[in-house]
């Protein structure tokens, strides 16, 4: 064009158009929730077995059609449930007179074409209405990132420590350099435990080490255990549903929480997605995360979010994948985790959809980080968010875990985590952790103000220190001799737990006494106005009451 | 499909202006690169060479596509790479793995066909890792995710430090960059160039061994 119209040019500059959008490719499967190669729902049992899944027979399963149809289909309701009309049973999912105990009775009896069709009905309201009624426990949560760009130490414990006490119950962390992680997962565990103990925090690296520093107690909680919705995919990973369910039961049997990973677009981007639209394969990574006993999933496409970001209706695809996710009774944190645009109007939309109607974790997670040191490359919402969350909770009398706090405190709780910290390198004889570093941690915005650290020297000694057997009892007495017997107390517990393993059960998490909270004494009870999840009472006085509000008194 | 030529041009833009340094970067702002003149050499084999590193591309590198996501020219991708292991005083060995395009899969084979144990691997759009035999697939010596922000002069560091590696020694890794909104303007692309990458993975066809005129 010779000449540019001015609003126009405007408009070519706003945020939103750095944004990259593509066009529906069906035949590779770019295509969010509706493709014609999805499958026609169907099943047929025979001899209490499925002899036929959404059209295909069981000689031409692939490994999750079979592992789907032994392992989620409960031939016993299944009849039942696909008799039902599909556009019936998503009036279900809203209905307020319709228990979720009467939906989950049902949900296991449907196919993956099935609840494709079912959400298929529902626009982004409907589907927030279900949420609300769906989601395992009644107490919404959230979880958030703590990561930097160093992997420095000291500073992962002073912001683990600030999120813990913030309000989040679980950490998670993930690294720059591989053989950086047992030192991060240390650094978690005595921040978070030094901020709120009850505090879960996991570390997310290559499967092996992860369950390997899960097992020596550094780390409470796994959930990047990922899962795919096509054969070629799986393969390609060098895994199957039967792997991932065998490592989900080595985490089980050392009391362990665990959750699988998965969501929309992960098929397509690895280029294998069949021609299938990216909520049909999601949904069948839903029955396989649900088939394999594993108490929740993680999805909304986290770290593929760019890709059905980028397609048309592909903001409610996520919200639907989570909805697909808590009607078949999982626990769900529910995305929110990966930056999905530039344009700060679109970021707040998208995550108003799980906001709303609260999720076990809205966030999986929020980065408590600002977002260039954000090792997950980025959240939708950073540790610069924190305000405008807090105002957005008191504005519409949401609740999404996060407490207001005052500066004092949180200088506070963050140098004490890096002390606390810097006494259990000297223990453990890691690298020092210096005065000047546990002083820069307390105060910094992030990494840019940490010295640097000499990392070969670090790599060497954390891989000694797990060549030598190290485990989080080591931790304790470092805490325990060296002053902190309130965190080092904290740190046994949580060793403690996995003894016990109550915080197994779906939606687990911890509150200050290391009391579970979970779908099993927490159930959601949502059917309508009134009911459920409200926040209301002391829970209400303390998120409304943020520090810049003038009140009466002071004019 | 389509992605404008315009889009394509601005994103390219808007990267170069971030790193600033573009000027030292030859041909980074060819858009349709030449392809890369590869002779193919029959079936990689397993060396035995100590001073070797191997570096191992897709059956799509400088042939369907000839540039990464941010239009960096894969024969200068390779040069560096190699330019990068040379300076260390070792040889790189190239082979192109067929059977499949996941970059750490890529990065193990090579490690495991290397005489030193280490191997690198590239996709077509940039996204490299450097691996070595002894580890699991999955797990890496120094990983880039990020194919937006793996520039011209990051692939002569990942050639030293693989080099590195291969002689026993623990170099500082490359410094990790992170760009949180690489994935909301990338990721759909990114999507788009590795679905015409795998169309080119044969899962039965072996490694075959090449080599390069540049």
């Amino acid at each position: 064009m010779a000449k540019r119209q001015k609003r126009f040019q405007v408009l070519a500059d706003r945020p939103v158009n750095k944004d990259g959008f593509i066009k529906e490719w069906i035949e590779v499967g770019l295509v969010a929730m509706e493709s014609p190669n999805d499958p026609k729902p169907g099943i047929r049992i025979e001899k209490g077995e499925v002899a036929e899944l959404d059209g295909k027979q069981r000689q031409d399963f692939d490994l999750i059609d079979a592992f789907i149809a032994d392992h989620y289909i409960d031939v016993s309701v299944a009849e039942e449930a696909m008799a039902i009309d599909s556009k019936e049973f998503a009036r279900m999912l809203v209905h307020i007179d319709v228990p979720r105990s009467e939906i989950i009775r049902l949900s296991v009896g449907l196919t993956p074409a099935k609840i494709l069709d079912v959400l298929k009905h529902m626009n982004v309201v409907e589907l927030m209405m279900a949420m609300q009624k769906l989601r395992p426990r009644r107490t919404p949560s959230n979880q958030a990132h703590v990561t930097n760009l160093k992997d420095t130490p000291p500073l992962l414990a002073a912001d683990a420590a600030e999120a813990a006490y913030r309000g989040f119950s679980e950490l998670e962390t993930t690294v720059g350099v591989g053989r950086y992680a047992p030192m991060n997962a240390i650094s978690l565990l005595v921040g978070s435990q030094t901020g709120r103990p009850g505090v879960i925090t996991q570390c997310a690296v290559e499967e092996a080490l992860e369950l390997t520093m899960g097992m020596r107690g550094l780390t409470a909680y796994a959930e990047t255990v990922s899962v795919y919705g096509t054969e070629q995919v799986f393969i390609d990973g060098d895994d199957t549903p039967w792997s991932k369910a065998f490592l989900a039961s080595a985490y089980a049997s050392r009391g362990l929480k665990m959750r699988f990973t998965s969501g929309t677009g992960s098929e397509v981007q690895m280029g294998y997605a069949e021609g299938k639209s990216m909520l049909y394969l999601e949904i069948r990574c839903v029955m396989i995360a649900k088939g394999a006993g594993v108490q929740g999933l993680q999805n909304g496409s986290i770290s593929v979010v760019g890709v059905p970001g980028a397609v048309p209706s592909g903001v409610r695809a996520m919200l639907a994948e989570n909805v697909a996710t808590v009607l078949v009774d999982l626990e769900v944190a529910s995305g929110n985790d990966q930056t999905f645009t530039h344009s700060p109007i679109r970021n707040t939309a998208r995550m108003l959809m799980q906001f709303l109607p609260g999720t076990d974790l809205i966030f999986s997670g929020y980065s408590s980080v600002p977002n260039y040191d954000n090792m997950f490359a980025g959240s939708t919402h950073d540790c610069d968010d924190y305000d405008d969350m807090l105002v957005l909770q008191r504005d519409l009398q949401v609740d999404a875990s996060l407490r207001p706090v005052s500066e004092e405190d949180v200088i506070q709780i963050r140098n004490k985590g890096a002390r606390a910290l810097q006494v259990v390198f000297e223990e453990l004889g890691l690298p020092a952790v210096t005065d000047e570093e546990v002083e820069a941690a307390t105060y910094a915005h992030g990494s840019k103000e940490m010295p640097a650290r000499d990392v070969p020297e670090d790599l060497r000694a954390i891989g000694q220190f797990m060549d030598r057997g190290g485990t989080g009892l080591d931790i304790v007495q470092a805490l325990a001799k060296r002053g902190f017997p309130d965190v080092a107390e904290a740190v046994l517990e949580m060793l403690k737990q996995k003894v016990s393993g109550d915080y197994l059960h779906t939606s687990a998490i911890f509150d200050d006494d290391f009391k579970v909270l979970a779908a099993v004494n927490d159930p959601n009870d949502y059917q309508g106005p009134g009911t459920g999840y409200r926040l209301e009472g002391e829970r209400w006085e303390l998120l409304k009451d943020i520090p810049q509000a003038i009140s009466p008194e002071d004019v | 499909m389509k992605i404008s030529e315009e889009l394509v041009r601005e994103v390219i833009l808007e990267v170069l202006q971030q790193m600033g340094a573009t000027e030292t970067a030859p041909g980074v702002r060819q858009e349709h690169a030449p392809p890369v003149q590869f002779r193919e050499t029959g079936v990689a084999q397993s060396g035995t060479n100590r001073h070797e590193v191997v570096v191992a591309v897709t059956p799509s590198f400088g042939q369907t596509m000839t540039s990464t996501i941010i239009g960096i020219p894969h024969g200068d991708v390779l040069r560096e790479v190699m330019a990068g292991i040379e300076e260390e005083g070792l040889q790189a060995r190239l082979i192109k793995v067929n059977k499949t395009a996941d970059v750490g899969f890529m990065a193990h084979e090579a490690a495991k066909l290397s005489g030193s144990g280490i191997g690198v691997g590239i996709l077509s759009r940039g996204t490299t890792v450097i691996h070595q035999r002894d580890l699991a697939p999955l797990q890496n010596l120094e990983l880039f995710s990020q194919s937006p922000l793996v520039e011209l002069d990051t692939f002569r560091s990942i050639g030293r430090n693989a080099a590195k590696y291969a002689k026993g020694e623990s170099p500082s890794p490359v410094p990790v960059r992170n760009d949180p909104m690489a994935r909301p303007r990338y990721q759909g692309l990114a999507a788009l160039l590795h679905n015409k990458e795998v169309q080119y993975v044969n899962p039965d066809q072996p490694s075959t061994a090449i080599t390069v005129q540049l």
